[in-house]
């Protein structure tokens, strides 16, 4: 049974009181927070385990090194990675994507080539890549989408004929919360013999995902929107392709042999892992993990889609609505304007009636451009949230914008 | 009225409200009174950075005093500027330059006068000064 009640119990933080009023926390798209058994992960790493991994002898640097080792077979398991190496441990989706495209420049990237992205992407599914493919003279390919925030899959069918090196694309738009049929976009790209990306960042948390049905090539994702430490994320990639991929950076575990002639580099996953990694954060992955997977997930689906549903039902109401976003298949969030009202001043005063939403670009600009608009109200959801605080979440939008008209 | 007689007369204003809801009214009317910038400075070369809103600034020194305009697309930050306008246009420059702003805290702003804040208030009141420093060099020289 799915009780919001004793899964809120796990999250301290959201009990708390701003300016005398109850938290209603609405921003999980941009961050989660963290459930106790996480929190107490991180923690007991640091005291009873905490060593530099795989390369210790001793007793406490072999443990570590297994435990983090585990966390990585964990995480495989939760995106059906057929292999553990096939995982990477980043810092989250932003160096992800900067790890791949940095790898594919000094891989493939020659004079001119392009690179596909859409119009819904987050700046870390653009920028890495447009500046990238610009040092080279190259072109940067966007999918355009239709005013419900849809994709044009045609479009993208007579793009791909141009034949970008690689395909970019998020699972689930962080501003417009639409759904991409990832899976159809893959099958289109392979067939061209295209590689695929897919931005995981706003999926993990929300929705099942298996990179071996998807057929994806790489699927990056960060830890802190899944109820996990900040500072830890993953790149999932086919073994065929990171064993061909160079290194991103360099120095620490990801060697094999150093002379001051040559360097030989370490099997995967360590040749993309440079450094000491965040052993505890990755812990504190696993731990988030499995913390999602003991929960009905189908259950929480629909939680969060009555969440939603109740927020669109209200918030259409009030007059003015403009909802940014309206794709049939959405998760998670929604976002919005209400004419003549600025979304930032809508944030400052709902802020005082305790409720955190996102005001701004949600780091998109080229959405808002698409819109017309400076900016979106952007409320997110996660699965601690309740029906109760969507109401207040209403009442507190419709009350500012009374006071701001 | 000096800079500190002006400051006085809007902290008192503030303090007949002790709810915050009152006290952002009062900004929200403000921002709607505030005088429309002329349009050849609703530009690059007039737009504060630091802002999450835009927010325009202009300034003209007539007879030794300044004079400021301004405009923001967000009522709050325009309520925000507007006050500060009513606080600094008609001053000379080194006047502005030697002001306290402590009034802020008493008004309920401070929390908006973090750097981390994103209606940019410190950037605003920084730009101001900025254009006193500008105006106090050009009229030394």
């Amino acid at each position: 049974m799915f009780d919001v009640q004793s899964i809120r119990q796990q999250f301290p933080v959201l009990s708390q009181t701003v300016y005398g009023k109850p938290l209603v926390y609405f921003d999980n798209a941009a961050t989660t927070q963290k459930p106790l058994c996480v929190i107490e992960r991180e923690r007991d790493y640091y005291l009873n385990e905490n060593c530099n991994i795989h390369r210790g002898v001793h007793y406490l640097s072999q443990k570590a090194t297994e435990a983090y080792e585990n966390a990585r077979i964990t995480v495989a398991e939760f995106i059906n990675a057929p292999l553990a190496h096939e995982i990477v441990f980043t810092r989250g989706t932003t160096e992800s994507l900067n790890l791949l495209a940095t790898s594919f420049e000094h891989l493939f990237i020659e004079e001119g080539d392009k690179v596909l992205v859409t119009a819904m992407e987050h700046h870390s599914n653009l920028v890495p890549w447009q500046q990238m493919i610009q040092r080279h003279h190259g072109e940067l390919l966007v999918v355009p989408m239709d005013d419900e925030g849809v994709l044009d899959l045609n479009a993208y069918q007579e793009l791909l004929k141009k034949q970008p090196k690689v395909v970019s694309i998020a699972h689930i738009s962080n501003t417009l919360g639409t759904i991409n049929p990832v899976k159809e976009m893959i099958t289109m790209a392979h067939q061209y013999g295209i590689p695929v990306v897919v931005d995981g960042a706003q999926s993990m948390a929300h929705l099942p995902i298996d990179v071996q049905d998807m057929d994806c090539d790489f699927y990056v994702f960060s830890g802190h929107k899944m109820y996990a430490p900040m500072g830890i994320g993953g790149l999932y990639g086919k073994t065929e392709w990171l064993e061909k991929m160079p290194p991103y950076q360099f120095g620490g575990e990801m060697v094999d042999t150093v002379s001051f002639e040559k360097t030989t580099f370490n099997k995967l996953p360590f040749k993309f892992e440079a450094g000491t990694p965040n052993v505890g954060a990755a812990l504190g992955l696993e731990t988030a993990v499995k913390f999602i997977e003991s929960i009905d997930r189908k259950a929480v689906a629909e939680h969060e889609d009555l969440l939603l549903k109740t927020a669109i039902d209200g918030l259409s109401q009030i007059e003015g609505m403009r909802f940014i976003g309206q794709a049939p298949h959405r998760s998670g969030l929604v976002s919005f304007v209400i004419n003549g009202i600025h979304p930032y001043d809508l944030g400052t005063i709902i802020d005082k009636m305790g409720v955190a939403v996102r005001t701004g670009h949600h780091c998109a600009e080229p959405v808002m451009t698409r819109f017309g608009i400076p900016g979106t109200v952007r409320a997110s959801f996660a699965m601690y949230n309740t029906v109760e605080e969507v109401e207040i979440f209403v009442k507190a939008v419709e009350r500012a914008a009374n006071m701001l008209r | 009225m000096t800079i500190k007689e002006i400051q006085d007369s809007i902290v008192e204003d503030f303090s007949m409200f002790d709810d915050w809801m009152d006290r952002y009214a009062m900004l929200i009317e403000m921002g709607k009174e505030c005088p429309i910038i002329d349009d050849k400075y609703r530009d690059e070369k007039h737009l504060i950075n630091g802002c999450q809103s835009r927010v325009w600034l202009s300034a003209e020194l007539v007879d030794g005093k300044v004079n400021f305009a301004a405009d923001s697309d967000a009522v709050i930050t325009k309520g925000i500027i507007y006050l500060l306008i009513k606080v600094f246009s008609g001053q000379t420059p080194s006047d502005i330059l030697a002001a306290d702003m402590s009034f802020l805290d008493e008004i309920g702003l401070k929390e908006h006068l973090s750097p981390t804040r994103s209606n940019g208030l410190l950037s605003m009141v920084k730009q101001m000064m900025l254009y006193a420093e500008a105006f106090k060099i050009q009229s030394e020289s």
